[in-house]
């Protein structure tokens, strides 16, 4: 049986772990370390770990007095908050100066669940993408959470990192080893390629394992690093397939599925399906309930990689 | 303390002077730019950098330093006017201002310019900024001080509170915060735009000890900023009482002086006015 764990609880248990081996090393959470998991952190170092109350805005701010400081600090809050709630410090404070702060979010996607839209973060991608200087990943398991988080505190400037609430399953093996700027060719296939970022990689890759009985031979390849976006790869693959499908679970507009369509239009126009929200809020329920709903499920990514690769015909 | 030295003063005024006309001459040679929250804080600024903060311009980044963050970040000139005078970059570099390629933004940007502290410009985030480096430094048991400028009209932002909760609830006694109280923003009165007051009363039930100040009084300014060094447990308030474009006639108390540089003509009389002034 496969193996569940979810981002944010890799992110709690990496953070200890990098605690140890950078002493500059500070975490701010605005009232849910608990279910951000710097928590974890906070009992080991309560002296480097400021709970900074229900107040984002301050949480940037300081974060980025702390980084002016010499610290690298890692500031958690849900996406929505993060992102939304504290766009402008994050812009100014932090971006336009190009801070070495980490913004490591958790809850994003319409897989909160059952807290519904208010807390379903369906633009962060968006909003963190189209600000200078800032780099943004979207891990796609607890293996590469692990390795990203890792990675960003070990390059410096701005870093947005998008973790998840529920378990999922983890993906990559042991041996896979994340590289910031490049997208990971999972699985190869020369019928149509899915470019997919956090929990749609995994269910992008039982997709192509369901079309392959049915004879379709489908590339799935890894997008965790949304900026820099490994151009490259995106245009070598969607020459090699000529039908491309992009998958992220968040709104289509502004994300993975707009990011890839900028580079295709300009470099390597092909017909191209983007699976995510689709301009609506997200609702409360459970999250495998609200993929299918929102025609974000297995189904329907088996659905829109045939579309796609129909279209070339 | 004893009584600042007559000599002090002396001193401290002529730099003021000095800092003034440069701030007139940047903006009349920019063509645009904040001469009223700029002429409002010279004092404020010019006691900072010339008997304050703790400081090596040959050495901006040097770890010891005392942080000054000018939260009211339109008044970059006077911030700019204050670094070149204390050596920070060549004085002739003012002129400059907000002209394309120049290392002295509309706002003060980090990174570019010796001895700006951070960026700021969008109102209500340099107390937190202030905050962070404060956290820094009771965490490395240094014993800097951080200084941040804030603007009567900027406190309507919401995020200054949070940083000031933040600020008394980590008991940041290394941090201390000058209000520029010289009543005026954009549209207005600030009590008839959105009243912040009563200011002591607020910043004292966030935690912070408070004391008023003549704002242009560089006897008060020296003994509130020893008063505020001697602070114990808590962040310390600075509420200085100032003049929107003072040293200015024409400039004093007018709200349209807010966001509006002089033109030559104006800038000449201006300077007139600043170099006989006592």
């Amino acid at each position: 049986m496969e193996q569940k764990i979810s981002t944010r609880d890799a992110y709690g248990k990496v953070l200890v772990e990098l605690g140890r081996r950078y002493p500059e090393l500070v975490v701010l959470d605005a009232d849910l370390s608990k279910s951000t998991k710097t928590s974890e952190f906070a009992k080991h170092y309560p002296e480097r770990f400021f709970d900074m109350g229900i107040a984002e805005q301050n949480m940037m701010g300081t974060a980025a007095g702390l980084a002016l400081s010499g610290k690298i600090p890692c500031a958690s809050t849900f996406a929505v908050f993060a992102t939304g709630r504290a766009y402008d410090q994050i812009r100014n404070a932090i971006a336009y100066p190009g801070l070495n702060v980490k913004i490591i979010a958790s809850h994003a996607g319409i897989t909160v669940g059952e807290d519904g839209a208010t807390h379903q973060s369906i633009e962060d991608i968006s909003l963190m993408r189209t600000i200078p200087n800032m780099t943004v990943i979207v891990p796609a398991d607890a293996v590469e959470t692990a390795q990203a988080v890792t990675a960003a505190v070990e390059m410096k400037g701005p870093f947005y990192i998008r973790l998840g609430r529920p378990a999922v399953p983890v993906i990559l093996g042991d041996d896979y080893r994340f590289q910031l700027g490049r997208a990971a060719v999972l699985r190869e296939g020369q019928d149509a390629v899915v470019f997919a970022a956090g929990i749609m990689v995994h269910k992008a890759l039982k997709a192509a394992s369901i079309l392959e009985a049915e004879g379709l031979e489908v590339a799935v390849v890894n997008v965790s690093t949304i900026k820099p976006l490994d151009r490259g790869t995106i245009v070598n693959w969607a020459k090699k397939t000529k039908a491309v499908v992009t998958a992220e679970e968040h709104s289509i507009y502004g994300g993975l599925g707009s990011a890839v369509a900028e580079v295709l239009g300009e470099e390597c126009p092909v017909p191209v399906i983007r699976v995510g929200i689709r301009d609506r809020f997200g609702e409360s329920g459970c999250p495998e309930e609200l993929l299918t709903a929102f025609q974000m499920n297995t189904d329907s990514l088996v659905n829109a990689i045939k579309k796609a690769s129909e279209r070339k015909k | 303390m004893t009584e600042p030295q007559e000599e002090l003063i002396r001193d401290l005024e002529a730099k003021a002077k000095t800092i003034r006309k440069n701030i007139i001459s940047m903006l009349a040679e920019a063509g645009s730019g904040h001469p009223g929250g700029s002429l409002s804080s010279v004092e404020i600024v010019t006691a900072l950098y010339f008997n304050v903060l703790r400081l090596k311009p040959e050495e901006p980044q040097w770890q010891d330093r005392d942080r000054f963050v000018l939260s009211k970040g339109h008044a970059a000139p006077l911030l700019y006017a204050a670094l070149a005078e204390r050596g920070f970059f060549p004085v002739d570099e003012l002129l400059t201002l907000r002209k394309l390629g120049s290392r002295l933004q509309g706002h003060p940007a980090w990174g570019m310019l010796p001895g700006v502290e951070a960026s700021t410009g969008s109102l209500g985030q340099g107390l937190s900024i202030g905050l962070g480096m404060a956290l820094a430094g009771i965490l490395d048991r240094r014993d800097y001080r951080v200084y941040v400028l804030l603007g009567d009209g900027e406190i309507q932002e919401g995020q200054v509170w949070e940083a000031a909760m933040a600020a008394a609830h980590y008991r940041a006694s290394n941090l201390t915060a000058i209000l520029d109280y010289n009543g005026l923003q954009i549209d207005g009165p600030i009590e008839k735009v959105m009243s912040p007051l009563p200011l002591p009363d607020k910043w004292r039930a966030f935690g912070w000890e408070v004391r008023e100040i003549d704002g242009h009084d560089f006897r008060d300014l020296l003994k509130a900023f020893d008063w505020a060094q001697r602070v114990k447990d808590k962040p310390s308030m600075i509420i200085a009482h100032t003049i929107k474009g003072k040293g200015v006639s024409f400039m004093e108390g007018m709200v349209d002086w807010h966001g509006k540089a002089p033109d030559k003509k104006l800038a000449g009389q201006a300077l007139e006015e600043i170099g006989a002034g006592s």
